[in-house]
Parts: structure tokens; C-alpha cells; sequence
């Protein structure tokens, strides 16, 4: 075992590249072409022991080969990776027993099994000692709500169930760094609930670091105080979510109701989207507050209602990748 | 319907010709096996000159036939019997099964498509390597071809019709690649890839020539080697055609009642 | 078992990797062992169909004897000999790694990633992929041949030749892993050649099942220099029998084989690691 100092990060992510050759065929001719592809640009980043992290950005932008990377399936073409002290693609077995990963799209419980003969492998696999192993299954067994499923065969669970089944066999060899790649894909809301519920009582209590891939905005929102984004292999934000908004520019909108139907009102600071009767929508940028706005606005006319909505995450990064 | 059967055919050819690498190695196969039978039949062709009614050329003609057929009959796997095997496993073939379009003709379209391809990109090859290699007795008459290309034909829609009900046995039978290994060898055997029927004694040659496997092989190298001219080789491809409608009318039959087990186990 | 090459440049850091891949190998082999027990049937029927259908294979020998006296100038039994020490090293090697050829199609979808995450040798996650039981049927086929082989023909059996029996068997069966193993390797960078490893192993099988005397002379020494094939059973096997083989080679080659399979083991095994690495810069 490697003693990690507790105040050197889990991850640290210092410049690293990943350039793969393809060759691609030259339309119209039996030629190939080989060429250079940049997957992941130097990329820089630590995360500290403990910290929940959502890792985002659009499919093919360099998010699981940077999870590849990190877990030492690929080797990375330039930079310096370090997991929890390990250096990945030298030490991948080693660093193996650290690090627990969960594949949304890809389960490792066995098929035709119960449940139960999948966690008996990775008990043998990482060699959990009796009374570490009994404890873990029971906290998971307890939490994920898997008791009932233990003895059933994998392939008769549905998809909830099994994606909870991953993250517990994931977790039984008490990892310190998890890795989740799309875990709440395809599940209803009841189990998308619980998996996260889950994950934040094992990031509070085991004190788990966590890396998270999601293509669903309520897993950052509710889980990650800290996401970054990253895009045609280059990590275009790092930090927290209200950031995101004012990098990603994006505007929040005020949900009018005068007490009567109105021409589309012009107000400095905001911009009119459209209007419904006597209802109106205006769109103002997310890092201004709506207090002087508001104020305006009832200066000029009775107002009958109002509100603020949200931006809504996608559309965030939607206009920041727009803008790179 | 008849337009769409077509593009599925069309689209089994073109699925199979994107894989160049899986057909160079397939073809490097072939004719490392055809080298290997060749030289076991001169050796038992040198003792016994007119064995089964072939001369020695007419012997390594077999060989190669059968190696280019290889392929196209799907005798070592790569038809479309595993991918179907893993549908039923995985409960997909529900979703096939209330489609508009018959599973069985989907099926059959997809894989005449890849024969198709097979036989041009594995079967060409490997014969033209045996004519290199050795003395072949390969026939000048255009007729002799045709009918060899009809023979071929049938014989493709009978080993798809036997590979369909290898498939569905997956509904029933859980280890489909047992299944599946067995009748490779089953049909490797009896089709005469391994020795021609007509050299096998008595009784056995007489009922492995009646079985529909001698449709891969034995019957379409019967009619380009000349054993079979004129009213015998209709009659040769009457055969085929008679086991390519049981043996497609059995698969029917199949695909009912696995349906019904479908609809029963809700899927 | 095939087991995972210590040390070297790229590291794979565990204590005792041989051991360790033995271990892992056995584990897995228990999950498959258990998953095709869950369908009991089915697996009665196919173990039983597989050794039903292999012996076809053998039948196709006895029918061309049906027609001759001598194959090659080597009667049935010495025939069966041959048939029978080559079907059982192949067969025990199929039995052991038979899914290798799996691996460009987990390649491909991705599947071994999952394996790769794991804290044991990937080789011996790979070899034991799908290990299936009824794979025995061609192993307890060849075994039987060879055992109705050894009552018919005739044997000078000394010392020397009793022990070179099952060292034939084991060594053959560790030529044939080698091939598999760098079959496998081969997939890392042609996923869809899988079909070329069947020549060798396969086409390796079927070729040795006839005397070397039937085959072209270039063609035996591709297969003892090249793919050194002619130790799994002709060289030995001709020296049991007493007969000379075809290329005159010195008396003492007949007891190479262990160090040949020993070569072929570990030049698979470079072979494996060059993959893994390849696969590991490229991810394809």
C-alpha cells in the first residue's frame, strides 16, 4: 500500500494529452489517410480527497478517454496523471484495487448468476477480507434496497436494479476514488433518486472521491458542488455551477403578469422574448440581480404576478460550445 | 414488400463487403485447408485412381469447391444464426417479432445478401489458388456453370433453412454456441466437406446423400463436375429445391409456436 | 494454463504474476463453470452432442480406409495415433483458452475495457472468457482413439518411449495455447482476422492427424520452422513408431519439444504484451 499524504490531491491531472492516429479513407479512392487526432488536449486539473466532481461535456469531447486514462486502460501520449498517489498506466493493477468504476451502458455482474455469485467474485478478485466484505455488502444491501434482489439471477433485473447492483459491486473493495460513467442512463425517476441518495451518503460518510459523467444536469445539480466542462479535448470550465451560467452567459427570464394586455415593454438591462395576453417573458443575463429590473418595470405598470426561471443546464453549455 | 426484401438483400451484401480484413484472413483459411485436403486426397486418390467415380483432378476440384463454398454456406459459423441466437437470449426478438416484415424473410433476404457476398469474396479466391497449385477439372460448357450457379443457389436457401432452425433452438436451449458447433460439424460431415459422400461405403453413402446437407456441397459439385448432366441434374436441383421448401416450412413451424412462447412469457 | 510474462519493461507490478494469473484464471472459470449449470439440459445435451460430432471427424478416417490398406504408407492404427495425440493436445488447448478468439470482438465493443479494470492479468481473464465444459467432449474423443491406437499398433516401449507419450501430449497442448495466445495478441491490431488463427489451430489439428509423408516437403517445414506445429506430434510420434521423418532431421530434435513449447509460450506471451500495449496507446 502506498501512504498518500492526506494533503496531496486523490487526482492531479498535470498537461495531459491523448493523441490518436487514425487513418481514414480518402472519398473516392481505395487510398487511406493517416492523421492526428487530438482527443484530449492538455488538460490540468486535482481534485482533492473527498470532492464530488461532475465531469460534462458533449459525446466525442475527450470524457472517457480522460476516465480511460485515469484508470489506466490507455496510456496517455503526454502529461502526468497521478491517482491516489499511482501513476496509472504504469501501476494499473495496483491502482485497480484503489478505484471503483461504474460503466452506465456496460454492466459487470454476471448474466446468468444471482447477484450474490458476481459480489462472491469480487471478493476473491480484490481479496476482501471476511469481516470488511460483510460489512460493505450489508451497507449497500441496506442503502441500494438490494436484499430481495441478492438471489435472483442478473438477468431477470430490470434496469434500475441492475445499475444498482453495479454500484454496489463497485464499492465493495472500499475504493478510495469512484469513477461513473453515466450511472442514472435509462433509469426511471424513483431509481435515479435513490442511486443518488446512495452516492452522496457514501461520498459523506466513507468520505469517497467521486468522478462523475452524466449527460443528466439534476446529477451535478444535486450531487456535485464543483463541475467541469470539457470540449474537443480541452477543459473549457472548472468551478462551481453558478460560474458556469455567467461564463456560459447564459440569461435567466422574468415571467410578467400585468394587470392588462400590453405592447412588448422595453426596460434597460433586459430583452423581450414574447408575449401571451396580458403575460410577458424577458430574458436578462444570469449573473444580474432582478431586484432593479423589477423595480423598473412597476414603476411604469400594475403588476398582477411575477417570477424568475432558472436557466436550464443544457442550454448553458449549448451556448458555450457555440461560443469556442 | 418484394422491393423491400430486395434492399435487405442488398444490405446483407454490402454489410459483409465492409469487413476486408475478416475476408483476406478468410480466404488465407480456406486455401491453408484446401492445401491440407488436397494433399490427404492425392494420397488416397494415388491408391485408388476412380474412387467415388472421380479421377485425381476431378478430387481437388471437389477439395476447392468446397472451400470456396465454404463461406457462402456458412459452414463455419459467420451467419446470421448467432446474431439471432443472441436476440432470443437477450429478449430483443420480441421487438422482431412484431415488426411488419415475416422474421423468417428477413431473415432469409439478409442472409442471401451475405452468401451473396461470400461467394464472390471468399469463393473466387481459393479456387483460383487451387488452379494454381495443382491440376484442376474445371468444365468449359457455359450450361455446366448455370446449372452449377442454380445448384449453389438452392443450396444457399438450404442451409440458411437449416441454420434457422439451429437459431430457434435458442427459445428452448440456452447454450446456443454448443448448439451451434454441433451442427458445424454435423453439416461438415454430411454436406461431404470432409470427404466426398460418393466415396462413403454402402448404406451410409447412400442415406447421407439423401440428407439436405449434401445440398451444400456434394449435389452443386456433382453438376460442375459433369456427374450430373442433363435430366439428372434437374433432377439434382429438384432435390434442393424439394429440402429447401421442407426444411423452410419446418422453420415456419418453429417460428410459430416459438412466437407463442414469446406472447405467453411476455417476452 | 497460459500465464502472464513476469517482469519487463511495461510492468505489470503484481507479486507472483504467474500464480496470481493461475488464480484469477480458476475464478472465472468457476463463474462460467456455474452460469452453464444453470441451464443443466442444455448442457447435457451439447457436451454430449459436441463429443457425438467430433467423432465424425475421426469417422472420415475410417471411411478412406474403407477404401485403402495404408494412408501415406501408415496403416489405421498408426493413423489413429497421429489423429489421436493431435486431437487431444488441441483439445485440451481449446478446453483452456478456446475463446481467445473472442477478443477482437471485445475489442470492438469494448468489453475489455471492464476486464482491463480489473485487479488481475487480463490474459488470464481473456483465456478463461466463456470457458465451457462440453469442450471436453473433443479431449475424452482423442483420448479414446489413441487409446484403441496404442492396443492395435505396434510399439517398441521402452523407457524412453512411455515417457515421451504424455510429455507429447502436454507439450502439444502448449504449442497449441502459444497459438492461441498469440492469435489473440494478432486481434489487437486486426480485430477481424480472427479467422486466420483457426488455420493454425484448426487447420494445425487436421494436418497432423495424417503422416508428414502425404503433405508437400516446403509445407512440413513451414510447420516444423515456422510454426513449429511438427512438435506436437509427428516428430515424437515417428520416433515411437519407428519410422524416419520425411526431413531427415538429427535423432535428438524428436525430444525438443518442450523447449520448443517453452519458445512458443514465451514469444506468445511478447507477443500478448505487445497487444496490450498497443491496445493501451491507441484504445482501438
Amino acid at each position: 500500500m502506498t501512504v498518500t499524504d492526506s494533503a496531496e490531491p486523490m487526482i492531479a491531472v498535470d498537461g495531459v494529452e491523448k493523441v490518436f492516429d487514425v487513418r481514414r479513407k480518402v472519398a473516392g479512392t481505395l487510398r487511406r489517410e493517416r492523421h492526428q487526432v487530438r482527443a484530449v488536449d492538455g488538460i490540468s486539473f486535482t481534485v482533492p480527497r473527498g470532492e464530488m466532481v461532475g465531469y460534462i461535456g458533449p459525446n466525442g469531447a475527450g470524457k472517457s478517454t480522460t476516465i480511460k486514462m485515469l484508470t489506466g486502460i490507455l496510456s496517455p501520449s503526454g502529461g502526468r496523471l497521478r491517482v491516489a498517489g499511482i501513476d496509472p498506466s504504469r501501476d494499473r493493477t495496483r491502482l485497480a484495487r484503489r478505484i471503483g468504476v461504474v460503466f452506465g451502458q456496460r454492466t459487470t455482474l454476471w448474466w446468468d448468476l444471482p447477484l450474490r455469485d458476481s459480489y462472491e467474485l469480487v471478493r476473491r478478485m480484490y481479496r476482501i477480507e471476511d469481516p470488511r466484505y460483510a460489512r460493505n455488502l450489508d451497507a449497500c444491501v441496506e442503502l441500494l434496497d438490494l436484499g430481495p434482489l441478492l438471489d435472483v439471477p442478473v438477468r431477470q433485473l430490470s434496469l434500475g436494479q441492475r445499475m444498482r447492483g453495479d454500484i454496489a459491486a463497485a464499492l465493495l473493495h472500499d475504493p478510495e476514488v469512484l469513477y461513473l460513467d453515466e450511472p442514472t442512463i435509462g433509469l426511471d425517476v424513483i431509481s435515479k433518486a435513490k442511486v443518488r441518495d446512495f452516492l452522496r451518503t457514501v461520498n459523506a460518510e466513507r468520505g469517497t472521491t467521486v468522478l462523475l459523467t452524466t449527460h443528466d444536469l439534476t446529477d451535478i445539480e444535486t450531487l456535485c458542488s464543483r463541475v467541469m466542462v470539457i470540449d474537443h479535448g480541452r477543459l473549457m470550465y472548472d468551478g462551481g455551477l453558478d460560474g458556469l451560467h455567467a461564463v456560459g452567459e447564459s440569461e435567466r427570464t422574468l415571467v410578467v403578469d400585468f394587470a392588462h394586455e400590453l405592447p412588448p415593454v422595453e426596460v434597460p438591462g433586459a430583452r423581450w422574448v414574447r408575449s401571451e395576453g396580458p403575460r410577458q417573458w424577458l430574458a436578462f443575463p444570469a449573473g444580474d440581480s432582478a431586484a432593479p429590473l423589477v423595480t423598473a418595470l412597476a414603476a411604469r405598470h400594475p403588476l398582477v404576478d411575477l417570477s424568475v426561471r432558472e436557466p436550464a443546464i443544457e442550454d448553458v453549455i449549448a451556448r458555450m460550445y457555440g461560443a469556442a | 414488400m418484394g422491393g423491400f426484401y430486395g434492399a435487405v438483400v442488398v444490405r446483407g451484401f454490402r454489410r459483409y463487403a465492409t469487413y476486408r480484413v475478416a475476408t483476406a484472413a478468410g480466404v488465407f483459411t480456406n486455401t491453408v485447408f484446401g492445401l491440407i485436403i488436397s494433399y490427404s486426397y492425392i494420397a488416397l486418390w494415388d491408391q485408388r485412381p476412380h474412387l467415388g467415380g472421380y479421377t485425381e483432378a476431378q478430387a481437388l476440384t471437389y477439395v476447392w469447391v468446397g472451400q470456396g463454398l465454404l463461406a457462402a454456406m456458412a459452414q463455419m459459423g459467420g451467419g446470421f444464426e448467432t446474431e439471432m441466437m443472441g436476440r432470443i437470449n437477450s429478449g430483443a426478438i420480441a421487438v422482431d417479432l412484431y415488426r411488419p416484415a415475416d422474421l423468417q424473410g428477413w431473415w432469409l433476404a439478409a442472409d442471401l445478401g451475405r452468401a451473396g457476398f461470400q461467394l464472390l469474396g471468399r469463393g473466387v479466391l481459393p479456387i483460383a489458388c487451387g488452379a494454381l497449385v495443382f491440376d484442376l477439372a474445371l468444365p468449359a460448357s457455359p450450361l455446366t456453370w448455370l446449372l452449377f450457379a442454380l445448384a449453389v443457389a438452392l443450396g444457399t436457401v438450404v442451409s440458411f433453412a437449416i441454420r434457422f432452425l439451429v437459431g430457434l433452438s435458442a427459445f428452448w436451449l440456452l447454450d446456443g454456441a454448443g448448439v451451434v458447433q454441433v451442427s458445424w460439424i454435423v453439416g461438415l460431415f454430411f454436406s461431404g466437406m470432409l470427404l466426398p459422400l460418393n466415396a462413403f461405403p454402402g448404406a451410409l453413402g447412400d442415406v447421407a446423400q439423401a440428407l439436405p446437407w449434401s445440398a451444400m456441397l456434394q449435389v452443386p459439385a456433382d453438376v460442375l463436375l459433369g456427374q450430373r448432366q442433363g435430366a439428372d441434374a434437374l433432377l439434382a436441383l429438384a432435390f434442393e429445391a424439394g429440402w429447401a421448401v421442407a426444411l423452410l416450412g419446418a422453420g415456419r413451424l418453429l417460428q410459430g409456436l416459438a412466437t407463442r412462447r414469446v406472447v405467453v412469457h411476455g417476452g | 494454463m497460459e500465464a502472464e510474462p513476469r517482469g519487463g519493461a511495461a510492468g505489470e507490478r503484481t507479486p507472483g504474476t504467474v500464480a496470481e494469473s493461475v488464480r484469477a484464471y480458476r475464478l472465472v472459470v468457476r463463474m462460467w463453470m456455474r452460469s452453464t449449470m444453470s441451464y443443466r439440459a442444455s448442457f447435457v445435451m451439447t457436451a454430449f452432442g459436441n463429443f457425438a460430432a467430433t467423432a465424425l471427424d475421426f469417422l472420415t478416417i475410417v471411411l478412406m480406409f474403407s477404401h485403402v490398406e495404408a494412408l501415406g504408407g501408415f496403416s489405421l492404427p498408426e493413423v489413429a495415433f497421429l489423429y489421436g495425440t493431435a486431437s487431444t493436445s488441441f483439445g485440451l488447448a481449446d478446453l483452456l483458452m478456446g475463446s481467445m478468439d473472442r477478443l477482437g470482438e471485445r475489442v470492438r465493443d469494448g468489453t475489455l475495457d471492464t476486464l482491463m479494470l480489473r485487479p488481475v492479468p487480463v490474459l488470464a481473464q481473456v483465456a478463461a472468457d466463456r470457458f465451457a465444459l462440453r469442450r471436453l467432449g473433443r479431449v475424452v474423443q482423442g483420448l479414446l482413439v489413441l487409446g484403441w491406437a496404442l492396443w492395435r499398433v505396434d510399439v517398441h516401449w521402452t523407457v524412453l518411449n512411455v515417457a515421451l507419450l504424455p510429455v507429447t501430449l502436454v507439450v502439444g497442448a502448449a504449442i497449441f495455447c502459444a497459438v492461441y495466445v498469440a492469435g489473440g495478441a494478432f486481434q489487437f491490431w486486426a480485430g477481424d482476422a480472427a479467422q486466420v488463427q483457426n488455420s493454425v489451430t484448426y487447420g494445425g489439428a487436421t494436418l497432423l492427424q495424417y503422416p508428414p509423408g502425404v503433405f508437400a516437403r516446403d509445407l512440413v517445414r513451414g510447420v516444423t520452422f515456422v510454426v513449429p506445429l511438427a512438435f506436437v506430434n509427428w516428430l515424437p510420434a515417428l520416433r515411437m513408431l519407428g519410422r524416419p521423418d520425411p526431413l531427415g532431421l538429427p535423432g535428438w530434435v524428436d525430444f525438443a519439444g518442450a523447449p520448443v513449447a517453452l519458445v512458443c509460450c514465451a514469444l506468445s506471451g511478447l507477443l500478448w504484451r505487445a497487444g496490450v500495449r498497443s491496445y493501451r496507446s491507441t484504445g482501438s
